[in-house]
């Protein structure tokens, strides 16, 4: 028998659809997989085998009786940032200690409406913010793969390292994540996953804690392309609840598999080349740019002229709409309270002992951009530079070009504990430098694994597409894939 | 743009988040590590560019003025640290 954790979402579907296996044997393999796993990777901060179960034992009546979604069966992980009623969601931050919701996320929702089983809650950089995973209260995540010949653990990459370790491990089929900079694609490519950032409105950002609001989005980190189209296909939906959700029907993203790349223009941005990038990221985009031409796309150079504006404004506007949604956490609605003098005394203490240094970081940074005197200076600004990144690529998109293909990380995952970024945050925060202008615009970007460098750790490769054309991002992606193969790392946890 | 000790200090404060003078000092180096690497915004000419309110061009929704959730109080507080009858417990704030 085979072990049913390595089965894809859509593997996993079709025995579950013909009754060849069942949900409530698919989820007690996952079950035990992080069990064996959890202590060694860390990827789970909660794991709910009794939900899990019992959501397992509905969707085999549901199958029994031909009636099963989407999703029937599947078994997720759902990272900590989603509200999941009555279950651990404290975003992997002490502040929200103890907190379990009296609501459910609309994503989720949804994935429960398809007949997708909760596994449990995965580990992130608290509060989404950070590139490593190594900002989370409950500890780093360690990334399954190793480099070839040494003991060293890897970050997964942040903020969603949880989701891409699960995913890589198999430890769910698939895995919810967001991403505000660059979170679902950086850590898909550090760990050989297809992450994917809808386009911004195209699912609910309703019972999500919020992180910089005009920037997040949900989205799937899958094990392939097939599986992250399923996946969005199930968590995107328009939403009363959520003002900034669109209204516009959500495809068949799977259908879009297999179609022909031919007449299609892919830009090639020469911002991207930045200095000092790796020669072998360097080759691996010529490589995926070749296989794109093999496909009959023709291969266009591009500019987008104001790309290295992205990050600086990025920490401004992001910090600036964190700083305001992090008020709320104030030791009197839930989670932490440390007891004061008088109530600001308590405020105070409460948000330095709930808040970790890269939280606190960035709320300072955002009340002071938004301070008296500053505002124009700074976070106006930003919002201009904003305009001008939209423009350029509303310019290249105008111009006949149907994707850009770009670099999705300066170099494969690095060492937990790297000294020289955790001495410096900007140094960090370039991590985000081919992901952050995707959030600026609002665009879709898709992270698809393309090949191993010399220490045999995952490179991806990314894809950037119109608003809502994700359906063009998945058939591109698919090529990439077909060509490149698919990377799993050894079992060595 | 930098900060000095004092402006650390004074943005701690409208954070409300307490700070040691070890902490203040530390931050002070880290805020001005990230204000000079935004200070390169200052090369862009934004002469004549809209700010951006909003990334995707669409009409805000407008739904009927009506109740259409509520009367679940004892649900909203289930959360909280401190709460009676109902009502969110804070330390007193009038003399």
């Amino acid at each position: 028998m085979t072990d049913l954790t390595s089965l894809t979402i859509a593997d996993a579907r079709d025995r579950l659809k013909s009754r060849a296996i069942s949900a409530v044997e698919l989820t007690e393999s996952y079950l035990s997989a992080i069990d064996a796993a959890n202590g060694a990777l860390n990827a789970y901060v909660a794991v709910t085998p009794d939900t899990a179960l019992a959501m397992a034992k509905a969707s085999d009546e549901r199958l029994a009786a031909g009636k099963g979604g989407a999703l029937e069966g599947i078994p997720l992980g759902v990272k900590d940032l989603f509200a999941t009623e009555g279950i651990h969601t404290q975003a992997a931050s002490h502040i929200l200690d103890g907190f379990k919701p009296k609501y459910e996320s609309t994503v989720t929702q949804n994935l429960w409406n398809a007949g997708a089983v909760l596994l449990g809650k995965l580990n992130m950089d608290e509060f989404a913010m950070g590139s490593s995973n190594e900002s989370s209260y409950y500890g780093p995540v360690v990334n399954p793969w190793k480099a070839e010949g040494s003991d060293e653990k890897l970050v997964p990459g942040g903020s969603s390292g949880g989701s891409a370790a699960a995913v890589a491990a198999r430890l769910c089929a698939g895995a919810t994540a967001t991403d505000t900079g660059g979170s679902i694609r950086q850590p898909a490519a550090f760990t050989a996953t297809v992450g994917i950032k809808p386009t911004y409105g195209r699912c609910s950002r309703w019972g999500i804690a919020a992180f910089a609001s005009s920037l997040d989005q949900a989205g799937p980190i899958a094990r392939d392309v097939r599986d992250a189209a399923i996946l969005l296909k199930s968590m995107a939906s328009v939403d009363l609840k959520d003002s900034t959700s669109v209204d516009l029907p959500v495809p068949d993203y799977e259908a879009a598999l297999g179609q022909s790349l031919k007449g299609m223009k892919i830009g090639i941005p020469k911002e991207y080349r930045v200095e000092g990038m790796p020669e072998e990221i360097e080759k691996l985009w010529a490589q995926g740019m070749a296989w794109l031409k093999d496909a009959g796309a023709e291969i266009v150079d591009i500019s987008l002229p104001h790309t290295k504006y992205a990050l600086p404004a990025y920490y401004i506007v992001a910090p600036a709409e964190a700083s305001s949604n992090l008020a709320r956490y104030d030791g009197v609605r839930y989670g932490l309270r440390v007891e004061g003098r008088d109530i600001a005394d308590m405020y105070e203490q409460t948000r330095a002992a709930g808040f970790g240094r890269e939280v606190k970081r960035r709320i300072m940074i955002g009340t002071y951009v938004l301070s008296a005197g500053y505002y124009d200076a700074y976070y106006l600004k930003a919002q201009k530079v904003r305009t001008l990144i939209k423009r350029d690529f509303e310019t290249v998109f105008h111009a006949g070009v149907d994707a850009i293909l770009a670099p999705i990380t300066p170099s494969s995952a690095f060492a937990i504990g790297d000294k020289e970024l955790a001495a410096d945050p900007v140094k960090m925060y370039l991590q985000d430098v081919f992901t952050i202008t995707v959030n600026m615009a609002g665009l879709p970007g898709l992270s698809v694994p393309a090949g191993l460098d010399h220490k045999g750790l995952p490179l991806g490769l990314q894809l950037i597409g119109k608003p809502f054309e994700e359906e063009t991002l998945f058939k591109t992606a698919h090529v990439i894939e077909q060509a490149a193969g698919t990377f799993s790392p050894k079992v060595w946890w | 743009m930098s900060v000095d000790l004092a402006t650390v200090k004074r943005v701690a404060r409208l954070s409300r988040i307490a700070v040691t003078e070890e902490e203040a000092e530390r931050m002070m180096g880290e805020l001005n590590g990230i204000l000079g690497f935004v200070e390169q915004l200052s090369e862009v000419d934004v002469s004549d560019v809209e700010p951006m309110t909003s990334v995707t061009p669409i009409r805000m929704r407008e739904r009927s003025d009506a109740v259409t959730d509520g009367d679940k109080a004892a649900a909203v507080v289930a959360n909280a640290p401190a709460t009676d009858q109902n009502f969110f417990l804070v330390p007193k704030v009038v003399e």
